[in-house]
């Protein structure tokens, strides 16, 4: 009991080693917010350039990039994503590491976001979108009150997923030293040479955010289903 | 009040429309029979350019619409009325009938509510304003459908086969809707399957085979005095059913 108690202490409270964790938790927030935010507005609007490029032919020189953008992204592993636009972009710029953490996700989540959207926009059926047209709405139009509204609904579970998924991913910017949890724990643990408490903190940590966040996606939904 | 010259339609390698003349004169009521697949529904749909024509020319109000970039203008005066009603399942059956009207800004919020409400008491479905579509039966979704193209108060109707999805009790308080609509003097194009419905109702009937109108004439001349042998065997066909 001492011995934990003691492993406990060390870990947590000695040099205030408890202040990497909060430093983490901030810096971990921080990534998976922004990035969420920056995905979100990359993949609302990737997912209407194809969508208007699949229904007026028009655009297709930008409908060919964010093809290719989605391929690229699905198509490298976000650890080697984060560390070419650190280690190569951003090699001879002075810049934030934070910056360059959600700058990576947010790239990374705008791909699946858009796919995710583009399935949404796809579930509406077409009867109601040509409704919309025969009425004399233009494509904005259509898609800003007859499409997004039930999209969105139908999406909140995929696009919840995502969100969740991309809290997660963010423990890959250790590798290239943002102190966010894991690095956190990392820290310490080079310090005790002990890995228990520093990992399984972080585990509660991110299990706690997760649930939290599913938790309020629950909430949307039942809001959005009241409707 | 519509011209349609030489009007063709290609769906890739497939021709469907192959040629259409057909004038549309206020007042009109035309009716377009023939067998499935043989180009009416696609005729209805090029004439507000759901689907857009490959060659041929479309005269509305002395312009050739496929020839404008923003049809907005043009959509709202020709009104569409789906085989599948198409409403807006996610709005309440007012807020269908309003969207347009109020985010095309020709009324406003009020105005637009009570115009709604108006047309809604002459179908006698005001108490399901606030009711979402998918709790109204086959027969009210249409006629709210119906309301929603009427409110834009438009100069002409297109009816993609309006009674087909509905079940045979519900479709007579559609065609008595469409009725009222024509004695008020309403333009219409209709494409239907019930040719009892066409044959008392139209005053112009046009017969499409694979798209092409092989005959046109009035009711009374296409469904008694037929002159076109595809057009007989197309008649007597329906007539044995």
């Amino acid at each position: 009991m001492n011995y934990i108690i003691e492993n406990f202490y060390y870990s947590v409270i000695y040099d205030n080693r408890y202040k990497f964790i909060l430093e983490g938790l901030r810096n971990t927030c921080l990534i998976a917010f922004l990035a969420v935010i920056l995905g979100t507005i990359i993949g609302v609007v990737i997912a209407i350039i194809r969508n208007y490029h699949e229904n007026t032919n028009k655009l297709p020189i930008l409908n060919y990039l964010a093809k290719v953008y989605v391929t690229v992204i699905r198509g490298t592993p976000s650890i080697l994503q984060l560390m070419i636009i650190y280690y190569i972009i951003f090699k001879s710029v002075d810049v934030n590491i934070v910056f360059v953490g959600v700058l990576a996700f947010g790239i990374n989540s705008g791909a699946y976001v858009a796919e995710i959207i583009r399935a949404g926009i796809n579930s509406i059926n077409k009867g109601q979108i040509e409704a919309g047209y025969s009425l004399g709405l233009n494509y904005s139009k259509v898609m800003r009150y007859i499409v997004f509204p039930p999209a969105i609904k139908n999406i909140l579970p995929a696009l919840g997923n995502e969100f969740i998924t991309l809290v997660k991913e963010t423990a890959v910017g250790a590798y290239i030293g943002i102190v966010e949890l894991t690095k956190a724990s990392d820290i310490i643990a080079s310090r005790t040479y002990d890995y228990f408490f520093p990992l399984i903190i972080i585990a509660i940590i991110y299990l706690s955010l997760t649930i939290f966040i599913s938790k309020l996606l629950n909430i949307m939904e039942r809001r959005l289903k009241n409707d | 009040m519509i011209e349609i010259k030489n009007l063709k339609k290609n769906f890739g390698e497939k021709k469907v429309l192959k040629g259409i003349n057909l004038i549309v004169e206020k007042g009109d009521r035309i009716g377009l029979i023939g067998p499935s697949g043989c180009g009416k529904s696609t005729l209805l749909r090029c004439v507000n350019l759901l689907e857009k024509p490959t060659e041929g020319e479309i005269i509305f109000n002395n312009n050739d619409i496929c020839k404008l970039s923003d049809l907005s203008n043009i959509r709202r005066k020709i009104g569409m009325v789906f085989q599948q009603f198409n409403l807006f399942e996610h709005l309440t059956v007012l807020d269908n009938i309003t969207l347009a009207p109020i985010k095309l800004k020709i009324m406003d919020e009020t105005t637009a509510k009570k115009e709604a409400i108006k047309l809604l008491k002459e179908i006698k479905l005001d108490s399901y304003a606030n009711s979402y579509p998918k709790e109204l039966s086959g027969g009210q979704k249409q006629r709210v459908a119906i309301v929603r193209t009427l409110i834009m108060n438009p100069d002409i109707i297109l009816f993609d086969e309006p009674t087909s999805a509905l079940d045979p009790e519900m479709i007579g308080e559609v065609t008595e809707l469409i009725s009222t609509l024509a004695n008020n003097g309403m333009t219409m194009v209709i494409v239907s399957h019930e040719l009892n419905f066409i044959k008392s109702f139209c005053n112009k009937v046009a017969f499409i085979n694979d798209g092409k109108i092989l005959e046109i004439g009035t009711s009374k001349e296409i469904f008694n005095n037929p002159k076109n042998e595809k057009l007989k065997s197309f008649l007597s066909k329906i007539k044995n059913k």
